[in-house]
């Protein structure tokens, strides 16, 4: 059974589908990418599984359990969290409080939050910065940042959206290194990107969305010769 | 140093009585000491969970008029009012709290005026239950001198700082620091915000509400135009905090001494005194200008300032 299903979500507003009937599944231990054009519907996709936004249809299901129409905080708790596409790390906190601050949804007390959020900067290398104020970090460590606190809240399953865009050859290969762990820890992740290479490579699976429609599914190589995706996404890519 | 200056400064408070000081000047201690807590207590939803608040006067009011109308209909003393006001502006913020908080940013600091202004008509409407607008008087203050009042206020200032400093280190300090700089990422850290940004106006309420009971047992008098008076206390609590510095702890402190001195100096300036409402303005506005973190907030900048001054 898969861990997460997405089955027929539909999200509008007003007259325009932002997601139109997507189903797809995440099985545990995988690395799915969603891709797809600039507006495609990835973003609002996130949104409706993490509970910005409810489904205007369908439904999103989550360890055989419903969890569509539950507030963010919630599905959360249930193991779900995410990073944001323009990074949102709480400014004025140090990069340890940041951590901390998401480690305390699971820690009992302030050592075992410090403890945790420790090891986790240990493993995202941003352990020098810890007590730094966020605002001050570069790009790159601020898209790590944020992938370290949404570790911190335990998940059972970690979406990432554009983690990797901006970032400079170094600290791509950091990044991927990192995901690659991960996984390797037991985490599962649906991860949103751009970045063509990376996808292809980290990629178990990868969904491909085209104005807010599901337009292929399957493994990297295979959605590498789908002329559909070509077509829509590859295509402009390769022209630019 | 730094670890035992609360100690340090509250015992030289604690002895500061026994030096024989005028009765002016321990009236100017016990509202300095008054308006700490009080700050304290705004900093707590506005300085550190974000939700700024303009009504502060609603808890303030609704704890006075605990402690007045609890004397004025049972006979029993207002100091009862103290612990009494707990519970009931515990209640008023909750529902204050879910009409509100619903609000974000600049709608929530509207929403919060209105309810102070709320309250306001409210007690001067209700005349069977508030007296109205002749407002409710204790027939005899328990004490004529000063001194145990000093005491009352100071306990409950430290009782105040020791909860607040205690909470701010606190799992609820992590939230309500989170919940300000993005309430969205917050939430999708698995914070519930509305529920955490109800325990920060429930615990900003309450303490506000005590220095309330302890002003209506102290000044022996109140009425809707004072205590729920959206100028001398909802916007002066706000300057406190502002003046003395935003999510810091000291700010509320050095906040409130600056301010209860700065209004009882300009008050005493003859014909330009009734204009200080005009003076809070312009100085508010030069603190957000060059101080936006405030005295102790942008201390640094102080001391630059001054000893570039030496230099040159």
């Amino acid at each position: 059974m898969a861990l997460l299903e997405v089955q027929n979500v539909s999200r509008f507003f007003g007259g325009l589908a932002a997601v139109n009937d997507v189903s797809f599944g995440v099985n545990k231990g995988e690395i799915v990418g969603l891709i797809g054009p600039n507006g495609a519907g990835k973003t609002t996709l996130f949104n409706v599984i993490n509970g910005f936004y409810r489904p205007s249809k369908g439904e999103v299901i989550f360890k055989g359990e419903r969890i569509s129409g539950l507030k963010p905080h919630k599905i959360c708790k249930k193991g779900i969290a995410r990073t944001f596409q323009v990074v949102k790390p709480l400014q004025r906190m140090t990069v340890l409080e940041n951590v901390m601050a998401s480690a305390f949804v699971r820690a009992r007390s302030r050592k075992e939050a410090e403890d945790a959020a420790l090891e986790l900067l240990e493993f995202t290398g941003l352990i020098d910065d810890r007590d730094l104020v966020s605002k001050g970090l570069p790009l790159g460590k601020r898209k790590r940042l944020e992938i370290a606190r949404a570790l911190a809240t335990g998940p059972e399953l970690l979406m990432l959206d554009e983690s990797f865009a901006g970032l400079n050859p170094t600290e791509l290969n950091e990044s991927i290194r990192i995901i690659r762990q991960i996984k390797e820890r037991g985490i599962t992740i649906l991860i949103i990107e751009h970045h063509m290479k990376v996808i292809m490579s980290i990629s178990d699976r990868i969904v491909v969305l085209n104005y807010g429609e599901k337009i292929a599914e399957g493994p990297p190589d295979e959605i590498g010769r789908n002329p559909q995706v070509i077509e829509a996404y590859l295509g402009e890519a390769h022209n630019a | 140093m730094k670890k035992w200056l609360p100690y340090i400064i509250t015992g030289l408070l604690a002895l500061l009585p026994l030096i024989g000081l005028s009765t002016y000047m321990m009236h100017i201690l016990i509202l300095v000491i008054m308006w700490t807590v009080i700050g304290m207590a705004w900093n707590l939803l506005g300085g550190y969970c974000g939700q700024v608040s303009f009504g502060h006067a609603a808890f303030f009011g609704i704890g006075a008029y605990t402690a007045g109308i609890l004397y004025f209909k049972t006979g029993l003393s207002a100091w009862w009012g103290i612990p009494l006001s707990i519970f009931f502006v515990s209640v008023a913020s909750l529902l204050i709290g879910y009409v509100t908080l619903r609000l974000r940013g600049p709608f929530f600091a509207l929403g919060t005026l209105a309810i102070g202004e709320v309250c306001r008509v409210t007690a001067e409407n209700l005349r069977d239950f508030t007296q109205g607008t002749l407002g409710i008087m204790l027939k005899e203050r328990t004490w004529i001198d000063k001194t145990w009042y000093y005491y009352i206020i100071l306990g409950i200032a430290v009782f105040t700082f020791i909860s607040i400093r205690k909470i701010i280190n606190s799992k609820l300090g992590y939230y309500f620091v989170a919940i300000r700089e993005d309430q969205d990422a917050a939430e999708s850290l698995g914070i519930n915000t509305t529920l955490y940004k109800t325990i920060a106006l429930i615990l900003s309420g309450v303490f506000t509400g005590l220095a309330g009971a302890f002003y209506m047992n102290y000044m022996g008098y109140i009425d809707p135009e004072i205590v729920f008076a959206l100028h001398d206390i909802s916007i002066i609590t706000i300057m406190v905090v502002m003046v003395g510095g935003v999510a810091t702890f000291w700010g509320p402190v050095v906040g409130a001494v600056i301010m209860v001195l700065l209004a009882e100096m300009i008050r005493s300036i003859p014909r330009l005194g009734v204009a200080h409402q005009t003076m809070f303005g312009i100085l508010l506005i030069l603190i957000i200008i060059f101080l936006p973190n405030g005295i102790v907030g942008d201390f640094s900048k102080i001391r630059k300032f001054f000893r570039f001054g030496r230099a040159g």
